[in-house]
């Protein structure tokens, strides 16, 4: 027997509509907007986002939250300029060392959590401070990175080239982390026990724990995951930017949890898929992408839009799922 | 390991918490291939045991042999990978996952490290089968009904291939037909040669289905023996740890005059949840609700109370309209309301007793009108002995108490504000004999001073013992009502059955 598909799996539907709809609609109006440029573009820019909503879908499905991601990718950005310029570090040491650092920043917050029972929203509230802190430390200012593998990576000299048309499909590199770290956190989610572990701790604890369900091993991983991915946002960034900043990604958390959102997860946890999270994405980048052809309307429009979508997808999720 | 052989072997199992002893040299033996009830009332220690067993807590002294081996769990997880399963009362499975998931969650099977879906999907058909159930496995658990729930968590059990299996109230949800049902499962497990510990308050379950009982009182046990051995007197008494009253002849408050009635609810109805309904409940009379669970009792509670608000019909309370708005409206004119629900819709867990006593009468009296804590003091005093409430100390944080006794607070609470009609969902469910008995001494006393009762319960013997009008709901309708004299268990199936 096939299942009809389930009223919570609306949102997702919604979402996906609602990005082709936008691209229809931008590609109508204006002349320009249905290029290759424009959507190679709206990927690169947003794919240090994605990166960052995947480490923020792990921790939202397990119904906690992570405020330290923006503080996070700034002190990973100014740590791998800092080794890169001053250390004299090859990058993908620096930016192995990074990963990992911020891998361990997430599992840290997950054992505070865990050890005094606090809520993960206070103890990450503290991880953002003292992450952004750090990066001041690290670094004062922000500080341009003149290796030439990251030059590399801008010039798309090391970009994945799909054999499809006469000169092949160039992905950049740092699209190509995006999707690979999207690709990965969907097997994981859905193929793996620490995937249903998540999603299993996120709809109901208290069962989780009744059913023999390692619940503190899923916390810890979800918040080592988030930092993790916070990390490589941040290293995604870095490479973007060409440069380390201690001040960068203020609030960028927030983005992340309004694409999850809007891509139909639920705040409360237990429902939800990292493909929504990486079409919540897509929307803002559409959206931001709309607003500047326009050219006449302020940027501040796209945070105005932003707002009432979410408004519209709490809503929505408040409707279908009970 | 010899036929005879228990499967499980309890020896001087004891456990603390604090000062208190929980449980005092427990003593259990279960066979393969038999069905052992663990009865008492509440604070016996039935909980508290199965949570040692299941290593959700650890004992503190005694012996444990499962299957002739020395078992000594350090979670659930370990506990279930030596072939123990609890269903616990409150179904502990994943609302939004599917059947054959939860019933694999935690130890699927793999292929090359990724979970083999269509392997989970045959595990749980075949665990299912077992229970002689072929439902779609792919289907959202909490879209099934807690009976099937309660299954789809036995089936779990099963997948395992669990030797013992503890169940913790699994009936307090299920209408009779699904009882009938997991009865009949039951009873094939045990043919097969599992061993079943059933937790249960329904003393007829016990009789219908049990091979051996154990009594627990006071976290000590009283005595085992086999069903056919200990009749019904016996057991409550060792229960009770007195010889229990005869059954109360029932209520004789002879129906007043339905001239000028408390509160009457006339054609009331709202989509999803109440056909149509009519009510009349009478000034010092106590009304019983009877009818299958899902007949729309609690629904409609919860439009006299005003939590829903009535889609058609009207209400009437002193014989002028009244259309509550919110729980507010109802509290101002004089209603209150024991939910079914107690944990999530009645105590504040983290208040202490007293806190909880004085809600309602500081909610009625306003923030202006405050009860100085000596008169607090005395009004929660005074109840906590009225009620028999055990507690350490007013001051004890509520949710450290027994079910029963957090259900008796809650009571507290109400009687405390005086209401003009008392509405009780459910309030004797999972909560003992003795407490029982005392709640419907309480309805009597409410009654004799003139209030209104509105009673809801599934035990149609407590309806007809505490009720001198009982209206009875199919389908959310109401069918019709039954009056004293003449009320009686069969009376009440009989309109049930009749109204087709």
């Amino acid at each position: 027997m096939k299942r009809t598909p389930h009223a919570r799996h609306l949102p997702l539907l919604v979402t996906a509509s609602l990005v082709l709809l936008v691209f229809i609609a931008g590609a109508l109006v204006y002349p320009r907007f249905a290029s290759f440029g424009v959507v190679r573009n709206l990927m690169v820019d947003n794919a240090f986002l994605a990166v960052a909503a995947v480490g923020a879908t792990f921790v939202i499905l397990s119904g906690a939250i992570d405020l330290s991601i923006g503080s996070v990718m700034a002190f990973t950005s100014i740590l791998l300029a800092t080794l890169i310029e001053q250390h004299g570090w090859h990058p993908l040491a620096a930016i192995a060392f990074a990963v990992i650092v911020g891998g361990a920043f997430g599992l840290a917050q997950g054992l505070i959590i865990q050890a005094f029972e606090l809520p993960a929203f206070l103890v990450t509230l503290a991880g953002m401070f003292i992450a952004r802190g750090g990066a001041f430390l690290v670094h004062p200012q922000s500080l341009g990175i003149k290796h030439p593998f990251v030059a590399d990576v801008l010039n798309e000299r090391l970009s994945l080239v799909l054999p499809v048309g006469p000169h092949g499909v160039t992905i950049p590199l740092l699209v190509d982390i995006a999707l690979l770290a999207i690709a990965a956190a969907a097997v994981v989610l859905s193929f793996t026990r620490l995937g249903r572990n998540v999603y299993a701790v996120g709809d109901h604890e208290q069962g989780a724990m009744l059913m023999g369900l390692n619940i503190r091993a899923t916390r810890l991983s979800v918040f080592t995951i988030s930092g993790l991915c916070s990390a490589l946002a941040g290293v995604v960034f870095t490479l973007y930017q060409q440069s380390g900043d201690p001040a960068a990604c203020k609030g960028l958390e927030l983005d992340a949890i309004a694409a999850v959102v809007i891509g139909g997860t639920l705040l409360r946890g237990g429902i939800g898929s990292v493909l929504g999270s990486s079409l919540g994405v897509l929307l803002l980048g559409l959206i931001q992408t709309i607003v500047t052809f326009q050219g006449n309307l302020n940027s501040w429009w796209t945070k105005i839009v932003v707002g009432f979508l979410v408004l519209a997808f709490v809503a929505l999720q408040r409707r279908f799922t009970r | 390991m010899p036929a005879d052989s228990p499967l499980l072997s309890v020896r001087s199992l004891s456990k603390r918490f604090g000062a208190v002893v929980a449980l005092d040299s427990i003593d259990l033996d279960v066979s393969p291939g038999s069905i052992h009830a663990l009865m008492g009332e509440n604070g016996a220690g039935k909980s508290t045991l199965i949570r040692c067993l299941m290593g959700a807590v650890r004992r503190d002294g005694g012996t444990v042999l499962f299957e002739g081996t020395a078992c000594d769990p350090a979670s659930p997880r370990h506990a279930e990978a030596a072939g123990l399963s609890t269903v616990f009362q409150e179904v502990g499975l994943i609302p939004h996952m599917s059947v054959a998931e939860n019933i694999t969650l935690g130890r699927e099977s793999r292929r090359w490290g990724l979970i083999d879906r269509r392997e989970a999907r045959a595990r749980a058909r075949r665990a299912l089968a077992r229970l002689g159930l072929t439902i779609d496995v792919d289907q959202e658990l909490g879209g099934c009904s807690i009976a099937l729930q309660q299954l789809v968590a036995i089936a779990r059990a099963l997948d395992v291939s669990a030797r013992l299996l503890i169940l913790d109230e699994p009936t307090s949800s299920l209408d009779r037909r699904e009882t009938a049902e997991l009865f009949a499962v039951l009873r094939r497990l045990r043919d097969e040669g599992v061993g079943i510990i059933f937790v249960t308050h329904f003393l007829e379950q016990v009789y219908q289905l049990c091979d051996r009982i154990t009594v627990l009182r006071d976290g000590a046990h009283v005595v085992t023996r086999d069903t056919r051995d200990l009749p019904r007197p016996q057991l409550i008494a060792a229960m009770l740890g007195r010889t229990p009253a005869a059954p109360g002849a029932s209520v004789t408050s002879a129906a007043p005059a339905d001239a000028a009635p408390l509160l009457r609810a006339t054609g009331l109805r709202r989509r999803e949840s109440i056909e149509h309904a009519d009510l009349t409940i009478p000034r010092g009379a106590a009304v019983g609700l009877a009818g299958l669970l899902g007949s729309g009792r609690s629904e409609l509670a919860r439009m006299l109370f005003g939590i829903d608000r009535p889609q058609g019909g009207r209400i009437e309370l002193n014989g002028e309209t009244f259309s509550p708005r919110s729980p507010r409206d109802a509290i101002a004119r004089g209603i209150a309301l024991t939910p079914e629900n107690r944990k999530s819709d009645g105590i504040v867990p983290n208040l202490s007793v007293r806190e909880n006593i004085v809600l309602a009468l500081q909610a009625r009296r306003g923030v202006l009108r405050s009860l100085s804590r000596r008169e607090q003091d005395a009004i929660a005093d005074e109840f906590i002995a009225r009620l028999g409430i055990k507690t350490p100390h007013r001051e004890a944080p509520i949710s450290t108490l027994s079910g029963g006794n957090q259900q008796k607070a809650l009571l507290a609470r109400w009687l405390a504000a005086n209401p003009a009609l008392l509405i009780l969902d459910e309030p004797t469910r999972g909560i003992d004999i003795g407490a029982k008995q005392e709640i419907e001494s309480l309805i009597r006393g409410l009654i004799n001073g003139g209030a209104g009762v509105l009673f809801i319960s599934s035990e149609l013997s407590e309806l007809v013992r505490a009720c001198s009008r009982i209206v009875v709901l199919k389908d959310r309708r109401t069918i019709g009502e039954l009056r004293a004299p003449g009320l009686s268990e069969e009376h009440i199936l009989e309109a049930i059955a009749a109204h087709a």
